[in-house]
């Protein structure tokens, strides 16, 4: 149950120069075919264990939503094979099917027997429908009276009435409010929890970086990675920046963890370091202590223009800080070949306990997407451990004080007591 | 094959009947008569042929003598033939219609023409029922041979659904077949006994009509409703087995072409 084995599969749609050829290749099936195939994936092989939650990331038009409707059987395959163990329970097409003129709740009942469900199983879904979408009086209202995200959410309640084997996610996660897009997120997390395998399709890298196994990298209808998220994402990252000619390296770190350079190469990054207070090179900091990142780049092509940014990572590969010289009011300009250039970043490490990684990017202007000299993955990792401070929870350091009042009286009464 | 067609079809029972009464409602949804409006139009129509032809044109069939006869055979022509003209044109356009829902959800599409062809079903029986008591009315109801009607009208809706689905899949493919079915039941509708009887049209024209599958089916009608005996069964035979043979072509047409259908939307 909830297991997907996807074995040679491949969809290629049929494109005929003329309605007339396909008139001919009807009434004549024998000869040459007269239709050309235009292949959107090919070659696809990859198998989900149950209970797995994997992300598929890709550039728009990589073939990322057509395999979905291939899992979910809303397409045929051309060639191979799908193998799904279990009810599959997609989010691609939310309120897909709903009657403007009907009642959320004759909608939702519409909307279940479309799933298949029996009027009995809706009949004893339908409360727990109705509270998880949480549209109060509306729900006996016409949906044309809804609003977008109401629609959205009654139908989000509809699709996961029921536990699936195998849900299949299509961006479909931005539902409604950020309050409902919490709750709806947590309900997939409690399906998985209780062994619903799922596949998510997502630009969001945080969201797949949080509740991802693995990641599965599409590009022009193949598979060209697959593995850990932070691995993946990483290089669909650097895939994304680099146009062309530029080429991508990963290596392996001593610690297990992928560094990714990608970049067109007119600057490079030649040293990292990280000092401490007393600009002695270090991989450990206190939490607050102040750091100091130091970089050194060398310019090798005329730049007219030179934009240095870093970003802190956690564990997860979750964005904690990030700044670069163009926000910080400092880019360079007219660079010549040859120059050598020393950029300092000051600042305390006001972080959690665990390892951070440090991501540096080269471009030439805020965003590494425009032109990318080099961004470089995991160009260091260090680890912040607290021996001074109070323990706390989580990545971030507010150093939080503390205000008591107890029965009306300030809190400098009850110290006295 | 039509075995896993049909448990897909009894699997999704619930959505089939759910879609039909809603499409039924969906239709007098903002009127303030409502469901009256069903009732209200046949009624419109028979009273319409009733007085032009019976009292006004005085219209008489040969051999028959009552001044409700003509409407009756009207009637027992116009309201079948539009049993079977509803099924073939909202089965044509049938994917087309619901491509979108076809194009992103995962349901078996042998729903879609089973929701037409019983939506035809349900606004058929309303105004047949009115039809029926009419006939009470005049004191020109057939009495049991009434049950007659079933076999043919069963025969009827297997013809029409098995050219409907048929030209349902092809116009998903060339939409040339949508536009021919339009055009073509023009020429059906005035090829079949309908308005007329079939020995007042000139000798010459009579082998066509017996060509034409749906004149055995209208005079089967007319046979019961008007002279009040039973059809002639030895005609209606072949037309039987036609239909069948239509039916499992439209299947096996779908079947093959259903994936295609998807990706050419």
């Amino acid at each position: 149950m909830g297991e997907i084995r996807v074995t040679g599969l491949g969809k290629a749609y049929k494109k005929y120069p003329s309605q007339w050829s396909r008139l001919a290749e009807w009434v004549f099936p024998v000869g040459k075919p007269r239709h050309q195939d235009h292949w959107v994936l090919r070659d696809i092989d990859f198998h989900l264990q149950a209970g797995e939650a994997v992300g598929i990331v890709g550039s728009n038009g990589a073939g990322k939503s057509t395999l979905l409707k291939l899992i979910t059987g809303t397409i045929r395959p051309s060639c191979g094979s799908i193998n799904c163990g279990g009810r599959v329970a997609a989010l691609l097409e939310l309120g897909m099917g709903f009657h403007p003129d009907f009642t959320g709740r004759q909608n939702a009942v519409m909307g279940g027997q479309l799933l298949g469900l029996s009027l009995d199983e809706i009949d004893r879904l339908l409360p727990e429908i109705e509270a998880f979408a949480e549209i109060g009086e509306y729900i006996d209202q016409p949906v044309r009276t809804y609003s977008s995200g109401m629609q959205m959410r009654l139908a989000f309640s509809v699709a996961t009435a029921q536990r699936p084997d195998i849900l299949i996610v299509d961006e479909a996660l931005s539902v409604g409010d950020s309050y409902f897009q919490h709750k709806s997120f947590e309900r997939i997390r409690s399906f998985r929890r209780e062994g619903t395998t799922l596949l998510i399709v997502s630009h969001d890298r945080y969201a797949i970086q949080t509740i991802c196994d693995r990641a599965i990298l599409l590009e022009a209808g193949r598979v060209r990675m697959q593995g850990l998220p932070v691995d993946v994402l990483d290089y669909y990252n650097a895939m994304m920046a680099e146009r062309d000619h530029q080429t991508i390296n990963q290596h392996v770190l001593p610690d297990g963890r992928v560094s990714t350079v990608s970049g067109s190469g007119e600057a490079a990054i030649t040293q990292v370091t990280l000092l401490d207070r007393h600009g002695m090179p270090t991989s450990f900091a206190e939490v607050g202590d102040p750091l100091c990142l130091e970089v050194g780049v060398q310019v090798r092509a005329p730049l007219p223009r030179l934009v240095l940014g870093f970003l802190l990572k956690d564990r997860l590969g979750q964005a904690v800080y990030g700044i670069n010289t163009h926000r910080l009011k400092q880019p360079l300009s007219e660079l010549r070949p040859g120059d050598e250039l020393r950029y300092r970043f000051r600042f305390p490490a006001r972080l959690g306990k665990g390892s951070y990684s440090v991501t540096l990017s080269l471009s030439r202007e805020d965003s590494h997407v425009d032109k990318n000299y080099e961004w470089r993955d995991n160009a260091l990792v260090f680890h912040v451990v607290n021996t001074h401070q109070e323990d706390f929870v989580g990545c971030s350091w507010l150093n939080a004080e503390v205000d008591i009042g107890v029965n009306g009286a300030d809190s400098v009464a009850v110290d006295q007591a | 094959m039509s075995l896993e067609l049909s448990r897909a079809l009894w699997r999704y029972r619930g959505f089939i009947m759910g879609s039909v009464k809603r499409e039924f409602q969906a239709r007098y949804r903002n009127s303030l008569l409502g469901a009256a409006w069903t009732v209200l139009q046949p009624l419109a129509m028979i009273t319409v042929y009733t007085v032009v032809f019976s009292e006004l044109m005085r219209a008489r069939l040969p051999g028959l003598d009552t001044p409700f006869a003509y409407s009756i055979y009207l009637c027992a022509g116009l309201l079948t033939w539009g049993l079977f003209a509803e099924i073939l044109q909202r089965s044509q356009t049938v994917f087309l219609d619901h491509g979108n829902m076809i194009k992103k959800l995962n349901f078996p599409r042998i729903c879609l023409p089973a929701i037409t062809v019983l939506n035809a079903l349900v606004n058929f029986a309303i105004t047949f029922s009115i039809f029926l008591v009419f006939l009470l009315l005049v004191g020109s109801f057939p009495g049991w041979i009434v049950l007659s009607a079933l076999p043919v009208l069963l025969i009827q809706v297997a013809l029409a659904s098995g050219l409907g689905i048929i030209s349902g899949v092809l116009n998903v493919f060339f939409r040339d077949v949508g536009q021919f079915v339009n055009v073509l039941l023009q020429f059906w509708f005035w090829l079949t006994p309908i308005v007329y009887a079939s020995d007042t049209i000139p000798a010459a024209a009579r082998p066509l009509l017996r060509l034409n599958p749906m004149t055995w089916i209208v005079q089967a009608y007319q046979q019961i409703f008007v002279y009040r005996r039973m059809p002639d069964w030895q005609h209606l035979w072949p037309l039987a087995i036609l239909a069948v043979m239509l039916c499992i072509m439209a299947l096996m047409l779908f079947r093959r072409r259903a994936g295609e259908i998807v990706d050419e939307l």
